[in-house]
């Protein structure tokens, strides 16, 4: 029954939305988390989707079953990767972290990225809840049947 | 009273015959329940199963590189009935050449989305255009489910016979 795929491909695509909302929100909270040397500073992280296929595993590519669709089974988050981009040194001489030379390094979290990214993630949350939310009502109508 | 006779038995015959029609027409009708229902059993199942490639749309659509996909529905509704797609054969000189090749995104009746706006990670993805066409589906599965529905009701008050 492909109506119960529904619920798990738009329950992937929550969860992987969800995963997002937590690094932005991690990245947020820690956008001011200061370290002495640029290897203990803190650096945006991000997730890395990547499309479920759940046909390669359990069928053959040439299965040419008529009745079987292989649409794919969601979104799947590949893994979360830390963001290369340079780290702000800021030149704090008196603040207790500042190295030698009086610098500070701040992490390389652009807020308005991640504000932007923040927004993004909460409308694709959405868009699944809605998908999900109908694929429950078809389902229920489809139970009704010859009632 | 000769006559009265005549009568009664033209009736009979009358009557005879219209009984042997209706005999004729149940045995010709065979109720084939598969028959009642028609179209509307497979476009149900079609349309969850659109409803299936459209959800993995719309939960992709942050994924770099994935690309939206669909199905042509009327012709998948002809292959799942056993009928032949409109596509025409190709001109063939000899007998071994192979006709009615399978195309390799063909296998599955998926098709890719021809993108409006693809963006720069390469994925092809209209969030508003997958919504508007999962509600239409949506609504479409409710029209399949009605027909349906009202085949079997009509069974149903076939079988009861009040």
């Amino acid at each position: 029954m492909s109506l119960m795929n529904i619920f798990d491909i738009a329950g992937s695509g929550m969860s992987a939305q969800s995963v997002r909302l937590n690094t932005t929100s991690s990245n947020i909270a820690n956008a001011e988390s200061v370290a002495s040397n640029t290897d203990e500073t803190y650096r945006a992280r991000h997730p890395v989707f990547a499309a479920q296929l759940q046909s390669a595993m359990q069928n053959s590519p040439f299965d040419f079953a008529a009745d079987q669709l292989k649409a794919g089974a969601g979104v799947d988050v590949m893994g979360i990767v830390e963001s290369d981009a340079p780290l702000q040194l800021r030149y704090e001489p008196h603040h207790p972290q500042a190295d030698e030379n009086g610098y500070v390094s701040y992490p390389n979290v652009n807020i308005v990225e991640e504000m932007a990214n923040m927004i993004s993630a909460s409308r694709s949350f959405q868009n699944n809840v809605d998908v999900m939310n109908s694929a429950k009502q078809m389902m229920q109508q489809a139970l009704t049947l010859g009632r | 009273m000769l006559a009265q006779g005549l009568l009664l038995t033209r009736q009979s015959h009358v009557f005879l015959t219209l009984r042997q029609e209706q005999i004729d027409r149940v045995h010709n009708m065979g109720i084939s329940i598969d028959k009642q229902f028609g179209i509307h059993q497979h476009a149900l199942q079609l349309r969850s199963d659109r409803a299936s490639v459209l959800a993995n749309n719309i939960a992709n659509a942050d994924t770099p590189g994935y690309q939206a996909r669909d199905i042509d529905f009327g012709e998948m509704l002809k292959a799942r009935m056993g009928e032949r797609s409109d596509t025409l054969p190709m001109n063939a000189s000899s007998t071994s050449h192979l006709q009615n090749l399978v195309a390799a995104e063909a296998i599955n009746g998926l098709k890719y989305r021809n993108p409006s706006q693809p963006s720069l990670d390469g994925n092809t993805v209209d969030v508003d255009r997958e919504r508007a066409e999962y509600s239409r589906n949506t609504m479409e599965f409710q029209a399949a489910f009605e027909f349906l529905n009202g085949k079997i009701k009509s069974l149903l008050t076939a079988l009861k016979g009040e």
